[in-house]
């Protein structure tokens, strides 16, 4: 098990230096931000100041070393807009981002996965063919789209739930959070519907493809032959089966679904880190772009290497013969 | 081998169709089967690939899977006719008073639930046990299959397990609930010969023990010869012949059986040339009218172009042919 950690950690580290390098080069190459920080009228003199201030005047290749230097002291540098930590204005954003993201998940694995389990045991009923003609549809309507039309229905024609912002928040652990007040969840509500959709279509199709290709096996036949009942076969036999491929992709589009909530966040306009993207790449506030970039790229790693241990937890065959190796 | 006691049948099959409802037409994989087991007896279901036997057995179990349904014939168990019951009714049945061994040990088991989770939930679906009892119950049956160390064995997954471990498990299964009737679908095809042999005799020895009554599917004669004491011969979903199992391969008496006992090497004959059935197995969607082994019969004639009925001759023999042979099997085949 150590020895597989360890190779896990040395393949992690070779991912980070890899991105670190590209995110940097690839940020550096857009735009000039002294076009856009520095008013025009400023003269010569003030104009080479601010260069030196934010550290441009220095070649690429020490830019990026001090950059890195910096990092790997836990600085991944100041945002040239609100001349403070770039960590720290992401991860002021991260708790609204985090808990959007996370409701979305619940609602596409508690959704997701029962209607794709019907879908798979009575794939030509009436309702396993409803079920995959929403999916179909959820997979191809545009997300943006999707959400203007939640809001036109749900906030402007029905007028039942707010159509932007946090509302109300309650800290916990001193972080403010929306879930904790009826006000922040109803606010919560149609954003994390909207970052769900998708991926209920996604665990729909999973879960369905799952279930039908478990259904035919001789496991399940022998189940029945000994006098299970059909809810024990398909809660305990069949579910345990599909859940493999369910957690592991869920467990990568997780990451996906924080880094890139930048569509509904902005539709839904909520405060999070998508929002913050968006707004730092307009202001090419490279520092917090490239920080950005950075955490994101952790938490991908850090969110396969869970899903990883989470597969061994589901597949006991993984769990022994990853853990010899 | 004990003879036979004279005893009412656990199972009585009359005349069963099974027939699958496809698209491109009806598939006949069972149709017109009848054979009875009496407790402790073993019956030898045979007949190659593709001729209903797992069929057969599925029918008996009520697992039959759409488009199939059973469609005709009865299907007598402790004299109670299984096939209007309903799906409750059969579920009741299925894993307690009858049992079924898959062909497939590798497959018959789910890769992600532990070996006690996979035995315990058939004992809980019947019966009104503590948890703890019915490990201890799973135990005991693992022990019986010869298996060493079943608690190690209980908390372990089946990938961790060779074949034939895994068939004790599926066997210690389905002994679980003393079922009065045990359905062994080919359960030693996929494993070795010694472990073969090894599984034969353990289940024999278990069923003779606690008057289970076992129908033992196989394409193999020689395994049934040394393990049933009746015989029923299937064909394309039809039972050709059947009896005691020493009359039947004593004195075969239609053509096909007589071509399936001449194609397995016997040492009496060795050196003599083994006997080949002629021709393929006929589709069973496109079955010829009359006999459905005429094509590849040498006495077929024009006689056979009828559906042949089936004789029944003395000691439980039965027949299904127009030339049936008379002779001891040595004659036919010098
Ligand atoms: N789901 C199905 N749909 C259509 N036809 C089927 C289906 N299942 C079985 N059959 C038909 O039933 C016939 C008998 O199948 P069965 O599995 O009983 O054969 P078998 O005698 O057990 O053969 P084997 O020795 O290969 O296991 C097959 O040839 C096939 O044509
Ligand atoms: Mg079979």
């Amino acid at each position: 098990m150590l020895v597989y950690l360890l190779r896990r950690l040395g393949q992690s580290l070779f991912v980070v230096a890899a991105m670190a390098v590209l995110v940097f080069v690839g940020v550096y190459a857009i735009g000039n931000p002294i076009d856009i920080m520095i008013s025009p009228d400023a003269d010569q003199a003030e104009m080479e100041a601010a260069i030196a201030r934010l550290g441009l005047d220095k070649p690429l290749w020490e830019q990026f070393f001090i950059f890195v230097g910096n990092a790997l002291q836990g600085d991944l540098g100041k945002s040239f807009v609100y001349s403070t930590d770039a960590v720290s204005i992401i991860l002021a954003k991260l708790p609204a981002t985090m808990e959007l993201a996370m409701l979305a998940l619940v609602f596409a694995v508690f959704i997701g996965v029962p209607l794709g389990m019907i879908a798979g045991l009575r794939p030509h009923s009436l309702a396993g063919k409803s079920i995959m003609a929403g999916s179909i549809l959820g997979f191809s309507l545009p997300n943006f789209w999707q959400g203007m039309m939640l809001i036109l229905l749900f906030a402007v024609l029905l007028k039942w739930l707010p159509s932007g912002g946090r509302g109300e928040t309650a800290e916990l652990f001193g972080i403010p959070f929306s879930f904790l007040t009826l006000d922040g969840l109803s606010h919560m509500l149609l954003p994390a519907i909207n970052l769900a959709l998708f991926k209920t279509s996604l665990v729909i199709r999973l879960a369905r493809a799952g279930t039908r290709e478990a259904a035919l096996q001789d496991y399940v036949k022998f189940a029945r032959a000994k006098g299970l009942s059909s809810q024990r076969i398909v809660l305990v036999h069949i579910a345990k089966n599909i859940m493999i491929p369910v957690v592991t992709i869920l467990g990568l589009e997780l990451g996906s679904m924080i880094a890139f909530a930048v569509v509904t966040e902005s539709v839904f306009a909520w405060p999070g880190m998508g929002k913050l993207l968006i707004d730092s790449i307009n202001l090419l506030d490279r520092p917090v772009v490239v920080a950005y970039l950075m955490l994101t790229v952790f938490m991908f790693i850090i969110i396969n290497f869970i899903v990883d241990m989470l597969y061994c937890v589901l597949d006991p065959r993984v769990r022994l013969s990853e853990a010899k190796a | 081998m004990s003879a036979p006691t004279p005893e009412a049948p656990t199972l009585e099959v009359r005349d069963l169709k099974t027939h699958f409802f496809t698209r491109e037409g009806v598939i006949k994989a069972v149709d017109g089967v009848s054979f009875q087991v009496a407790p402790g007896e073993v019956l030898g279901l045979v007949g190659e690939s593709g001729s209903g036997k797992s069929i057969t057995g599925f029918s008996i179990l009520g697992l039959v899977d759409a488009p199939g349904r059973i469609a005709g014939g009865q299907i007598l168990f402790q004299g109670r006719d299984l096939v209007p019951l309903p799906e409750s009714e059969r579920r009741k049945l299925r894993g307690s008073k009858i049992a079924m061994i898959f062909q497939d040990p590798m497959m018959t088991l789910n890769p992600v639930l532990r070996i006690d989770t996979q035995m315990t939930e058939a004992v809980l679906a019947h019966r009104d046990v503590s948890k703890a009892r019915a490990l201890e119950i799973c135990r005991e049956a693992l022990v019986k299959v010869g298996i060493a160390s079943p608690d190690e064995r209980l908390a372990s997954y089946p990938h961790q397990f060779s074949g034939g471990m895994r068939q004790r498990v599926a066997i210690a299964t389905a002994f679980l609930n003393e079922p009065e009737l045990i359905i062994a679908d080919e359960p030693t095809t996929a494993l070795d010969v010694t472990i073969q042999g090894q599984i034969l005799h353990e289940a024999q020895a278990l069923c003779r023990e606690t008057g289970t009554a076992m129908i033992w599917i196989t394409h193999d004669l020689a395994v049934v010869a040394g393990l049933a004491d009746h015989i029923c011969v299937m064909y394309a979903g039809r039972m050709v012949e059947q009896g005691p199992i020493d009359a039947v391969l004593d004195r075969p008496a239609h053509p096909y059986t007589v071509g399936l006992i001449g194609s397995v090497p016997s040492r009496n004959r060795r050196g003599g040339r083994l006997f080949q059935i002629p021709g393929m197995t006929p589709s069973l969607l496109n079955l010829p009218e009359g006999c459905a082994f005429r094509s590849r019969c040498p006495r077929a004639d024009i006689a056979c172009l009828e559906e042949p009925p089936v004789h029944t001759a003395t000691e439980g023999r039965q027949v299904r042919c127009v030339h049936p042979h008379d002779e001891p099997l040595e004659e036919m085949l010098s």
